[in-house]
């Protein structure tokens, strides 16, 4: 495994205790399709929630909700969509948060998450 | 998250409004969007606040932010607002107090390394902020010199964002290198005024009477006369003429100028009455004033209380020179454009110079003009009738005759100055319970009603005007010159000697001494 993905899976974790710490209750993680993966989906309340999880170890290249551009959240609603389809829930809402990891070289690990991006 | 506001100063030609600048942080993923209808100075104020925060070691949110300018049906233009928006939006994240900024008023434009630079209208911006009732101000340190000539407002001079967040915080406010000062788009010889005396010129009874009357009632003046007959050495010796401005005026004349950029940071108040000599190629707007979008003043605005001296004036466009025939009457201008109507203030003094003829030689007692009658008519009709028939003073000026004057010294700029500054104290007083100063402004009806001649002169005029010689205009334009020859010479109306060299003056005729002066006509006979 490259480190690149071991960063990512570490950070996914961290996201999904953060969430069930948040009262969230994880319903699938790394959920894929033809379209794509889903990081975490979750149910927050009467909310289906998409979450997509971004790792950086580092602000070098800017924050890691910056990473979150409008063609990923396309993408995600998609994605959204293709999951209530084959799953054939009617959640009263659904919504797309971002869940930012940022994982510095020294000291602990943040978490900052984002609701209702899109 | 949160939410803080900041003020600055919008400009509309020379008022300022006061502008709220709102920061709203809110979850979401990081955007920044500026709201309140910018142009595209200001919206790029988003990436220089940007930098200018992280450059200045703080952190610029990672948030949705909205910054909002109320009010926002107000178009917005130029770069002043940036330490505004920083503050404020370094409130909203919590990392400065924002009951600072509700007591501060704060302009500058950011560089991307947090530096604060110059701009324009500094003095218009600290006097709305005044007027407003804010106590302090920052502003850049370059336009720190202007800005503290507004009394009752307290100003701070900023070098970088750093010194602001220093001095709203109360902590040491750090050292930084001084600002270089920008080149200025006019050049200061602009509004220099000429280091001229009347001492250097010889003989030319006809043209210092005639300036030393501009001077004192602010009557528009046209020189005509061959080339070299010293046109334009009269008019750059008018501006001496002209007494120190007023307090008032002088914050007027400063605040125009500040605007167009021709106050140094050094600046002190404008004291001397401006003079302006605009190139006779000079474009329409640039004249009057105008700019895409909102407008700035022109030559006309920065020559308010001073000189607009326009040399060969019958190479300038005609609806060029005919742009300046409703501020000549009404004292300002409105520039209307798609997005604000700006009044500037434009009470100038218009001196034209020109030749005769293309040649130099018509009318010259010396010369032969080669002109033809067509190419006479054609450039004498430069000069619409309705400019011309605004010009209180028409002189030719004729070169002095070489030893022709020996003997006698000429008067200086100061002797002349003496009795011009009686001339107007005569006139402050006479108007004292009226908004004039001058001769030359009190309107047509109040001057036939509050101050008319005597009878003598009445009948002369009016013999005048029905054979033709003068307009309805021309004919209370003569009136008006009339009472400052009088003022200068210190009688207390005037008589039928000044009213005829009124006259004289007006049509262009050679003067009379004043001591041989013939009644015209009918008088003679009583």
């Amino acid at each position: 495994m490259r480190t690149k993905d071991a960063v990512g899976q570490y950070g996914e974790q961290l996201a999904a205790e953060h969430l069930a710490k948040a009262g969230f209750t994880i319903l699938e993680r790394n959920w894929r399709c033809e379209l794509g993966e889903i990081d975490i989906v979750a149910r927050d309340g009467d909310a289906l929630v998409v979450c997509e999880v971004k790792t950086r170890r580092g602000l070098g290249y800017g924050s890691p909700l910056e990473s979150i551009t409008y063609r990923k959240l396309s993408k995600l609603r998609q994605l959204l969509g293709r999951w209530l389809q084959q799953h054939s829930v009617r959640p009263a809402e659904v919504r797309i948060d971002v869940v930012a990891v940022l994982v510095p070289r020294t000291g602990a690990p943040t978490v900052e998450h984002v609701r209702g991006v899109a | 998250m949160a939410l803080a506001h900041a003020w600055s100063v919008a400009l509309v030609g020379l008022e300022g409004h006061l502008v709220e600048v709102e920061t709203d942080i809110a979850q979401g993923l990081p955007k920044t969007t500026l709201i309140g209808l910018p142009d595209a100075s200001l919206s790029e104020s988003r990436d220089r606040v940007r930098s200018a925060v992280v450059n200045s070691g703080e952190r610029f949110p990672d948030r949705k932010v909205t910054i909002g300018l109320s009010p926002a049906t107000l178009p917005k233009t130029g770069s002043h607002y940036d330490v505004a928006i920083a503050s404020s939006l370094l409130a909203a994240s919590g990392v400065l107090d924002f009951h600072e900024l509700s007591r501060i008023v704060m302009i500058g434009e950011l560089g991307l390394d947090g530096r604060i630079h110059e701009v324009r209208g500094a003095l218009a911006m600290t006097l709305a902020a005044a007027r407003s009732g804010f106590a302090r101000i920052i502003v850049p340190e370059l336009n720190a010199g202007e800005a503290r000539l507004v009394p009752g407002i307290q100003v701070y001079g900023a070098r970088s964002l750093r010194q602001v967040l220093a001095l709203l915080r109360g902590t040491e406010i750090p050292d930084e290198e001084p600002p270089r000062a920008e080149p200025k788009l006019m050049s200061e010889s602009l509004t220099r005024v000429p280091e001229v005396d009347l001492e250097e010129v010889l003989g030319q009874r006809e043209g210092r009477r005639a300036i030393e009357a501009a001077a004192a009632g602010g009557h528009h003046l046209y020189l005509h006369g061959p080339p070299g007959s010293g046109k334009t050495m009269l008019a750059e010796r008018l501006s001496g003429l002209m007494p120190d401005l007023s307090t008032e005026e002088s914050l007027e004349v400063s605040a125009v100028h500040s605007l167009a950029g021709l106050l140094t940071s050094d600046a002190e108040l404008v004291v001397r009455p401006p003079f302006i000599a605009p190139h006779h190629t000079a474009s329409l707007a640039s004249l009057v004033g105008g700019g895409s979008g909102m407008p700035r003043p022109g030559a006309i605005s920065c020559a308010h209380r001073g000189i607009l001296f326009v040399d060969e004036a019958p190479e300038m466009h005609p609806l060029t020179l005919d742009t300046l025939r409703q501020p000549l009457e009404s004292g300002y201008i409105e520039v209307h454009r798609a997005q604000a109507v700006a009044k500037f203030p434009a009470r100038f003094l218009l001196v034209l110079a020109a030749n005769p003829c293309p040649c130099g030689l018509s009318g010259t007692p010396t010369g032969v003009c080669t002109c033809t009658p067509q190419v006479l008519n054609r450039y004498r009709q430069r000069i619409s009738g309705p400019i011309k028939d605004r010009m209180d003073i028409q002189r030719q000026i004729l070169p002095t005759a070489r030893g022709a004057t020996t003997g006698e010294r000429p008067e200086s700029t100061a002797e002349v100055a003496a009795r011009v500054q009686v001339a107007r104290d005569r006139q402050s007083f006479r108007y004292r319970e009226t908004p004039w100063r001058l001769n030359s402004e009190v309107p047509g009806p109040i001057l036939r009603r509050d101050y008319p001649l005597d009878e003598a002169s009445q009948r002369l005029l009016e013999e005048h005007y029905s054979s033709g010689r003068l307009t309805a205009r021309g004919f209370d334009r003569v009136v008006r010159l009339a009472w400052t020859l009088a003022d200068l010479a210190g009688v207390e109306r005037p008589t039928v000697d000044l009213t005829h060299q009124a006259f004289q003056l007006r049509s262009g005729a050679l003067l009379t001494e004043l001591s041989d002066v013939r009644p015209i006509k009918g008088d003679s006979a009583a």
